[in-house]
């Protein structure tokens, strides 16, 4: 491995590392909040253990959201000094924002965890929303941060320099809305059909039912309805990805020839060399219809991007179509969940609907994953489209696969510690609450 | 708006110095005890630094911000040239942050609380060292942007007496902040006694550090006495601290926590501010006379303004929030 591949690896491993606990630290609040009302609204203790046992796994999960960002904010220094030191100045608008984001945000949650019986109730409950809130508007923030490499603007390139820097125009960036919109979106989906498979799982186990039935139904709740919701927004992102970064969008399709009504490529191999894939659905017209609304339109394809300006094409198709195909597999179980939960009571009670939720518990967080491999991956070779090259932004430092290496052998073993926790939470909630 | 920056990027390492340390300084504590006394260090400071811990960390977060942001060539040739010490401080940043939580979240209370607290321990005094390697390379005129070998380039840019020094006098001042401020937190008189000693113990270490830090650049031919003294400001500051000092001793003779802590706290702000006036604006120091200036080296106007005003109305919302999340956990009897 050279120290270029180790550098993106890295970054990657990192960043993929922290989306997950920064999904959950973003939507974990709103579903605390909700059961925490219910509490204080019917004084039903079991919301009360509800809130208390997840504030417990948020607490968690918060502190290694924390250092694993603390370590990105440095690695962006560390691993990629040539991009910083131009791009810094510029998209930077939205990380002085999202400091105060955070520093709310840790603030809030100092209230919230500590402050149990010692504010007024409603105060308290407040001090959780708040959490929520400014975990969301840091989740915008750095995503509108990341559009920017995508859509690069707020300053004029001239002869290698950047001029006229405009920071707020540079935040406002074409893309930050979609990406900001889907993102949001993703992580209430994610966080939302994790812990109602943990819960359903628990119910099928036959523990304490009171508890986890109540808990399931908030989390699914949540989860189902953004769920919904994802691919309208998905639709959104692919019109603006084609717009703004046809190699991208092509990429995603696996897209190798320019051409009017062009078809959906569902499933196949990617034959990069010879520009084809085999084995593949196709369904005509409708790329054509996604990509620009009109089933005749012309839609670029990989032929007119120059050899040296594609992104690799195999990881970036098969990772849109992960995405996808499990986005459209949680569509389907919150469709027959609201379907339970409106017609057919009957359902509730049988096995087979939690079953499906405990299947579909990692679904949302690797659609996550795949979907951040799209953007950035698509975006290669590119670290600002058009304008910097990744391989020129890598810092000269040699040696940066050790750091790898031992940054993997760190994650992992947190992974695992973090996992071994959390398991151990979810059994003692038998002792503590039956 | 450029000063505006700067005082706030000040503060921010001032913050950092003063709310960090001492929060590093809980686990040196924790380190120097006797494993006797262990748990009853542990409780007290848990209670003293739980509410407030994950907002003592926001300040670093800040700094690089501000840095990467107004100043990215400062940040991106610290990047560079201090990869080493700056990844072995992430990894301890790492450690201690988890470590820390899942000793007390941990459902379960059994033998990997051992290992919590040794993890917890250890990363608090190496964190705290690298920082002050850190720091010290900045100033002492070891990083070599011609260089042209790995040695040279990326490890002896840091790796020398005058930065191991200052490393360990950091380390000291964090166990010395740390017990200064738990004394106030402390609730019979065993326990006061107790952090007392800690706290003398630590200075006199902090004094026996700073003899070295001086012996160090004197070797090295860094002009610490020069910076320090050479001008009115830099006296003015080193006297004040050096006065502060009986008053500090009084306080801990007598257990006048307010004291205490006011004095403590004036102590490392003297420090801090001795530190980095004689040389300001440059605040890195090259081999062979190059320097990188808060003054020259910023981004354009527009990014400094939006800096600026971000960080401004920034503190509209924080101070208020911050101050109350301390005085209500301060009154520690419950409200309803
Ligand atoms: C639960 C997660 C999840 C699910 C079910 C989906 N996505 Fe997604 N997608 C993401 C999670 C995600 C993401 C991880 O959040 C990304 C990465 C960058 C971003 O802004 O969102 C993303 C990026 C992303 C992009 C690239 C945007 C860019 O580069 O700017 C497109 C075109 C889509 N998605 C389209 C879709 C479509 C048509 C879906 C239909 C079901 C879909 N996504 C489901
Ligand atoms: C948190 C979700 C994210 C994930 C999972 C993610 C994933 C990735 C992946 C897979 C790569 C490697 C691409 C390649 O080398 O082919 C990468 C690179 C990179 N990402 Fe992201 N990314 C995320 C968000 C962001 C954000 C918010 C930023 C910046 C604000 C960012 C900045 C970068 C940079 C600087 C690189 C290295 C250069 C490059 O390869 O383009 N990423 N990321
Ligand atoms: C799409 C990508 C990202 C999203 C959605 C995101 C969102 C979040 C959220 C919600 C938190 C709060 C932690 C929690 O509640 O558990 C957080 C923490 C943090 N993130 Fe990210 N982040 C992303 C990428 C990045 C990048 C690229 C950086 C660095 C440049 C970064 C820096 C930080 C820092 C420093 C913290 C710690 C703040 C604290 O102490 O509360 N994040 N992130």
């Amino acid at each position: 491995m050279d120290d270029f591949l180790a550098a993106r690896s890295q970054m990657a491993l990192s960043l993929g590392f922290h989306i997950i606990f920064a999904c959950i630290g973003m939507v974990m609040p709103f579903f605390m909040a909700v059961s925490h009302y219910k509490w204080l609204r019917t004084g039903d203790e079991v919301y009360k253990q509800v809130t208390k046992a997840w504030s417990k796994g948020v607490a968690i999960f918060f502190a290694t959201g924390a250092v694993s960002g603390t370590v990105l904010s440095f690695e962006l220094g560390l691993l990629w000094p040539v991009f910083m030191e131009h791009a810094g100045p510029i998209f930077g608008m939205p990380f002085s924002l999202e400091g105060t984001a955070f520093f709310i945000e840790a603030i809030a949650l100092g209230f919230f965890l500590y402050g149990w019986d010692r504010f007024n109730r409603w105060f308290h409950w407040v001090t959780g929303v708040v959490v929520g809130v400014s975990g969301l508007v840091s989740g915008i923030l750095v995503v509108a941060a990341n559009a920017w490499m995508n859509s690069p603007a707020g300053f004029d390139y001239v002869n290698g320099q950047y001029l006229n820097i405009d920071p707020m125009k540079a935040m406002f960036n074409n893309a930050w809305f979609s990406q900001a919109l889907h993102m949001s979106v993703a992580a209430f989906v994610a966080t939302g059909f994790a812990v109602a498979g943990i819960h359903a799982l628990m119910m099928l186990k036959g523990k304490n039912i009171a508890f986890h039935a109540r808990a399931f139904r908030i989390a699914a709740i949540f989860g189902a309805v953004a769920a919904l919701l994802q691919p309208l927004s998905g639709d959104i992102s692919a019109k603006d990805v084609a717009k703004r970064q046809p190699a991208k969008l092509a990429a995603m399709e696996a897209h190798f020839h320019t051409e009017e009504k062009a078809p959906l490529i569902i499933g196949g191999i990617v034959d990069e060399k010879n520009g084809k894939v085999d084995y593949a659905l196709r369904i005509p017209g409708m790329l054509s219809f996604l990509a620009h609304g009109n089933f005749t339109a012309e839609v670029t394809g990989l032929d007119q991007v120059p050899v040296e300006n594609r992104p690799p094409i195999a990881v970036t198709h098969y990772a849109f179509q992960v995405m996808v195909g499990l986005g459209m597999a949680l569509v389907l179980v919150s469709l027959l969940y609201f379907i339970a939960l409106w017609k057919k009571k009957s359902w509730l009670q049988g096995r087979w609907l939690l079953k499906l939720f405990v299947i579909a518990t990692p679904m949302g967080f690797i659609a996550v994953e795949a979907g951040w491999t799209v953007t950035e991956v698509g975006r290669q070779p590119w670290i600002i489209h058009g304008i910097m090259r990744t391989a020129d932004a890598v810092t000269p430092m040699p040696g940066i696969v050790y750091s790898f290496y031992i940054f993997t052998a760190v994650y992992i073993s947190l992974s695992l510690i973090v996992a071994f926790l959390l398991y151990r939470q979810i059994k003692m909630v038998d002792k503590l609450y039956n | 708006m450029l000063y505006v920056v700067i005082v706030y990027l000040w503060a921010a390492i001032l913050l950092y110095l003063l709310l960090g340390g001492a929060d590093f300084g809980a686990g040196i504590i924790e380190f120097f005890t006797s494993r006797r006394n262990r748990s009853r260090t542990r409780r007290t400071m848990y209670q003293a630094i739980g509410p407030v811990w994950e907002a003592n960390h926001m300040w670093l977060i800040i700094t690089i911000v501000i840095l990467f942001v107004g100043f990215p060539k400062i940040y991106t040739t610290m990047s560079v040239y201090l990869h080493i010490p700056l990844t072995a401080m992430l990894l301890g940043i790492i450690a201690r942050g988890t470590a820390f939580v899942f000793r007390n979240y941990d459902a379960v209370k059994d033998d990997l609380q051992k290992l919590y607290s040794r993890i917890f321990v250890y990363s608090s005094v190496i964190t705290p060292f690298f920082l002050g390697i850190i720091a010290a390379s900045t100033v002492s005129g070891s990083v070599d942007p011609a260089a042209e070998d790995f040695l040279s380039a990326y490890v002896f840019s840091w790796l020398n007496w005058f930065s191991v020094t200052v490393g360990f006098f950091t380390v000291s001042i964090c166990g010395f902040l740390a017990a200064a401020f738990i004394i106030g937190e402390t609730n019979n008189e065993e326990d006061r006694g107790f952090f007392t000693r800690k706290a003398k113990w630590m200075l006199a270490a902090a004094v026996a550090c700073g003899v070295l830090v001086f012996t160090a650049a004197y070797m090295q031919g860094v002009p610490l006495v020069e910076w320090i003294f050479g001008k009115p400001g830099g006296i003015l500051a080193i006297s004040l601290a050096s006065l502060s000092l009986p008053f500090l001793w009084y306080g801990l003779e007598k257990g006048k926590t307010v004291l205490i802590r006011l004095a403590a706290g004036f102590e490392v702000t003297m420090i801090l501010f001795a530190a980095t006036y004689r040389h300001f604006p440059n605040i890195v120091l090259l081999k062979g006379g190059g320097y990188l200036s808060l003054l020259e080296h910023q981004g354009q106007d527009k990014t400094i303004d939006a800096l600026a005003w971000a960080l401004l109305l920034g503190s509209i919302f924080i101070l208020p929030a911050l101050f109350y999340l301390l005085y209500s956990f301060e009154k520690k009897r419950p409200v309803r």
